[in-house]
C-alpha cells in the first residue's frame, strides 16, 4: 500500500514536472561555430544573445538555451540539430553563422516544424524560392552588405574592381551582390577555397590585374591572414569590403593594415540610439570587450524572440510566427522590419576602420543604402 | 612577371612542404612508422612560437623556441607511445597516432583556446622587397624559400657524410644487424623521430607568421605532406624535395592559371569555377600519375 501510495506521488511530481515545462517557456537550441578559425563569430553570436536574455531579467529566464558546437562542419551541424529536435525536443533553433551549414541545417528543421531564427547567414536560396514561414532571418541576406559595397565603390569613383570571395553559397552571393549595384568593369573575378590561409597566389592576380580597388569578402580568420598578407606584399590598391573583414573581432589582429579601409554594415558601436548605447555599454561591462558585428546580430536575435514570447506561446504556431513578423523590438541598429520572405528591410552603412587610442574600431561616415530589402524577395512564395 | 611571382610563390610552397615531409619520410623509412600526429608536431611549433614570441617580443627566440618545443615534444612521444608501436601492424599505429592528434588537439585548445594567435613579423622580414628584374616580393616569403634550401642542404649532409646519418641509413637498410653491430637502435630513433619533429615544428612556426596559428592547423598539410611522400617515394629525402617542390608548383600554378586557361572557351564565372575544382584535384592526378609510372614513387628504393 504505502509503495503504491509513492508511486502515485511520483506519478503526481511527474506529470507537475511535465506541465511546469510546457509553461515554462521556449526551449531554445544554438548550434554554432565555438572552435577553429571562424571561432570568434559564433562566440559573439552567442555572447550576444546570453547578455539580452540576461538583460531581460524575468522574461528571459523563461529561455532554455542549448549551446553546441558545429565546428563549421555541416555534418556536424546536421546531427546537432537532429539531437536537439528530436532529444532535446526544442522550440526554436538559431546560430548558424555559416551559409554551406545553414543550407544543410534549416530546410529540414523547418519542416519538422520548428522555428529558425538566423542570426549570421543569409544565403540566397533560403530567401527565394526555398523560403519558408517558420524561417526568419535578423541580420541580412547575404547579399546585402556587399550590394551596399557595390553602391559606395560607385560614389568613391572606382571602374576597375577586382573581386575575391570563397567559393561557398555566401561567397557567390557576395561576387553577385557587388556586381548587382557596381558599375565598372571587373578586373578579375577569384574565388578561393573556404578556410584558405594562404593567399599568396590570388595576391599576385591582384598586383598584375590594373585594378583601381579590391573587393572581397573573406569572413573570420581567413580575412586576417589575407589582411596580414597584403600588407607584406607591397600592393597598394584601396580595398573595400563588408563588415566581415573588418569587424571587432578581427581587427585587433589585423592592426595597423586595415586603417582606413571602407566597409559595410547595417551596425556600429556608434549608430546613435538609447538600445545600441544600452547594449555597448552592458557587453563591454560583461565581455570585458567591444561587441562585434555578430554579437549585435545574436543581441537582436534573442530580442526578437522575447519580443514574440511576450505576445504568444510557442504552441501557437500560428500567433507565434505573426509575433515574430511584427518584429516589435527595439533593434540595436535602429530602424528594422520584416519583409514578405522574412529578411531585413534595414539602412546599410559605409564605416572606416580608425584606432581609437590603442583599440582598431570603425567609425560611421555615411549611409549606402536606405530601407533595403532584398533582391529575392519576389521569388518567395509563402 | 605574374607567371615569376606564381613560380616564387610555388618554390615557398614547396619548401614548407619539404619541411613537413622531411620528417615524416626519414621516421616512415627508418622505423617502417605511419605517423598521423606529424600534424600535431607543425601546430606544437607554431604555438610554441607565439607564446614565446608573444611573451619576449622577439620572433627569433620564438623561431628557437618552436624547434626546441616539438623536438621536446617528439621525444617525448617517441619514448611514451611511439616505442610501443614499431612491432604492431600499420593498423595499430595509425589508430595509435590519431588518438594523439585529438589528444594534442584538444590539449592546445585547453591550454590556449579556440581563438587563433597572429604572430607579428620581425620589422627585417616584414614588408616587400624589390628583386632584379622589378619584381616586388615579400621578404618573409624569400626567407621561407631560403630556409628551406638551408635545411634541404644540411639534411643531405647529414644524411651522406656524418656517422649519424650512416647509422639511419643502415637502420632503414637492416634494423636487426645494426643492432647486433652494437648500435643503440632505441636511442637512434629516438633522435631520428625529434629530429622529424624539430622540423615539422619549424614550418609551423614559419607558416603561423603568415598566416595564423589555431587548433588543427596541422591536418590539412599533413595530407599534403603524406601526398608529396608517396611521389617522392619512402624514405628518400630527395624524393620528399623533389616531390614537395613538384607539389608546391602543380598546386599554385594550377590554381593561378587553370581558370585562366579555361576563361579561352568559356564563360568567366564557369571558367572561374571549373578551374578552381579542378585546380584543387592536380596534385592528386599527379600522384596518380607518378604511381602508375613508377609504383615506389620517384625516389623510392622498396618495392
Amino acid at each position: 500500500m504505502k509503495q503504491k501510495g509513492r508511486l502515485i506521488g511520483g506519478i503526481a511530481a511527474l506529470a507537475l514536472m511535465a506541465g511546469m515545462a510546457s509553461a515554462e517557456g521556449v526551449k531554445v537550441g544554438m548550434i554554432t561555430t565555438l572552435s577553429g578559425g571562424g571561432a570568434g563569430l559564433g562566440i559573439d553570436v552567442r555572447d550576444g544573445f546570453q547578455l539580452a536574455l540576461k538583460m531581460a531579467g524575468d522574461a528571459g529566464a523563461g529561455v532554455e538555451l542549448i549551446v553546441e558546437d558545429d565546428q563549421q562542419k555541416p555534418d556536424i551541424a546536421v546531427q546537432l540539430a537532429d539531437k536537439m529536435i528530436q532529444s532535446d525536443q526544442v522550440d526554436v533553433l538559431t546560430g548558424i553563422i555559416w551559409s554551406n551549414l545553414a543550407m544543410a541545417v534549416v530546410p529540414a528543421a523547418v519542416a519538422q516544424g520548428k522555428f529558425y531564427l538566423s542570426p549570421n547567414a543569409g544565403p540566397s536560396a533560403l530567401a527565394g524560392a526555398g523560403c519558408d514561414k517558420n524561417y526568419f532571418n535578423v541580420a541580412w541576406q547575404n547579399d546585402n552588405l556587399h550590394e551596399a559595397a557595390g553602391a559606395y565603390a560607385n560614389s568613391a569613383g572606382y571602374a576597375n574592381s577586382f573581386m575575391l570571395a570563397p567559393n561557398y553559397p555566401a561567397g557567390t552571393d557576395a561576387i553577385a551582390g557587388y556586381k548587382r549595384f557596381y558599375e565598372g568593369a571587373a578586373a578579375g573575378e577569384v574565388y578561393t577555397q573556404l578556410g584558405q590561409t594562404d593567399y599568396a597566389a590570388e595576391i599576385a592576380q591582384i598586383r598584375n590585374s590594373g585594378a583601381d580597388s579590391v573587393f572581397f569578402f573573406l569572413p573570420g580568420g581567413m580575412g586576417i591572414a589575407f589582411m596580414k598578407q597584403y600588407a607584406e606584399s607591397g600592393v597598394d590598391i584601396p580595398l573595400i569590403g563588408p563588415a566581415f573583414s573588418f569587424d571587432q573581432n578581427i581587427l585587433q589582429a589585423v592592426g595597423d593594415a586595415a586603417l582606413g579601409v571602407k566597409n559595410t554594415s547595417q551596425w556600429n558601436k556608434d549608430i546613435d540610439n538609447a538600445e545600441n548605447a544600452a547594449f555597448v555599454a552592458a557587453y563591454q561591462a560583461e565581455y570585458g570587450r567591444l561587441p562585434s558585428l555578430y554579437s549585435s546580430q545574436g543581441f537582436d536575435t534573442a530580442n526578437l524572440l522575447l519580443s514574440a514570447m511576450a505576445k504568444a506561446d510557442v504552441t501557437d504556431q500560428e500567433a507565434f510566427r505573426a509575433a515574430l513578423e511584427a518584429a516589435d523590438f527595439a533593434s540595436v541598429r535602429g530602424d528594422f522590419a520584416f519583409g514578405p520572405n522574412h529578411h531585413p528591410i534595414q539602412d546599410i552603412y559605409v564605416r572606416e576602420v580608425v584606432k581609437e587610442g590603442d583599440i582598431y574600431t570603425n567609425k560611421v561616415i555615411g549611409t549606402a543604402l536606405e530601407d533595403r530589402g532584398d533582391a529575392y524577395a519576389g521569388e518567395c512564395k509563402m | 612577371m605574374l607567371l615569376a611571382e606564381q613560380v616564387l610563390n610555388g618554390l615557398q610552397y614547396g619548401m614548407m612542404l619539404f619541411l613537413m615531409a622531411a620528417g615524416l619520410t626519414l621516421v616512415f623509412g627508418v622505423m617502417g612508422l605511419i605517423n598521423l600526429a606529424h600534424g600535431s608536431l607543425y601546430m606544437a611549433g607554431a604555438f610554441a612560437c607565439a607564446a614565446v614570441a608573444a611573451a619576449t617580443g622577439s620572433f627569433w627566440l620564438g623561431l628557437a623556441a618552436s624547434l626546441a618545443a616539438a623536438a621536446a615534444l617528439g621525444a617525448l612521444v617517441e619514448v611514451v607511445v611511439i616505442r610501443r608501436l614499431y612491432a604492431r601492424d600499420h593498423l595499430d599505429q595509425v589508430l595509435a597516432t590519431f588518438a594523439l592528434i585529438l589528444v594534442f588537439s584538444e590539449g592546445t585548445r585547453w591550454l590556449f583556446g579556440s581563438f587563433p594567435l597572429y604572430l607579428s613579423l620581425p620589422p627585417v622580414l616584414s614588408g616587400a622587397v624589390t628583386l632584379p628584374g622589378g619584381l616586388v616580393y615579400p621578404a618573409f616569403r624569400l626567407a621561407i624559400i631560403a630556409i628551406g634550401a638551408l635545411v634541404a642542404v644540411g639534411l643531405f649532409w647529414l644524411i651522406g657524410r656524418t656517422r649519424l646519418g650512416i647509422r639511419i641509413r643502415a637502420g632503414e637498410a637492416d634494423r636487426e644487424m645494426i643492432a647486433a653491430l652494437g648500435v643503440d637502435i632505441a636511442r637512434l630513433y629516438t633522435l631520428v623521430f625529434a629530429l622529424g619533429a624539430a622540423l615539422a615544428g619549424l614550418a609551423g612556426a614559419l607558416v603561423g607568421s603568415v598566416q595564423s596559428v589555431q587548433v588543427g592547423m596541422g591536418e590539412p598539410v599533413l595530407i599534403l605532406a603524406f601526398v608529396t611522400v608517396v611521389i617522392g617515394g619512402i624514405g628518400s629525402i630527395k624524393g620528399a624535395l623533389v616531390g614537395a617542390l613538384l607539389v608546391g608548383m602543380t598546386d599554385t600554378l594550377g590554381k593561378a592559371l587553370l581558370p585562366t586557361f579555361f576563361a579561352g572557351f568559356m564563360e568567366a564565372s564557369a571558367a572561374t569555377s571549373v578551374g578552381s575544382a579542378l585546380a584543387s584535384m592536380l596534385i592528386y592526378v599527379l600522384m596518380a600519375v607518378v604511381l602508375v609510372v613508377r609504383p615506389t614513387g620517384l625516389y623510392g628504393a622498396r618495392a
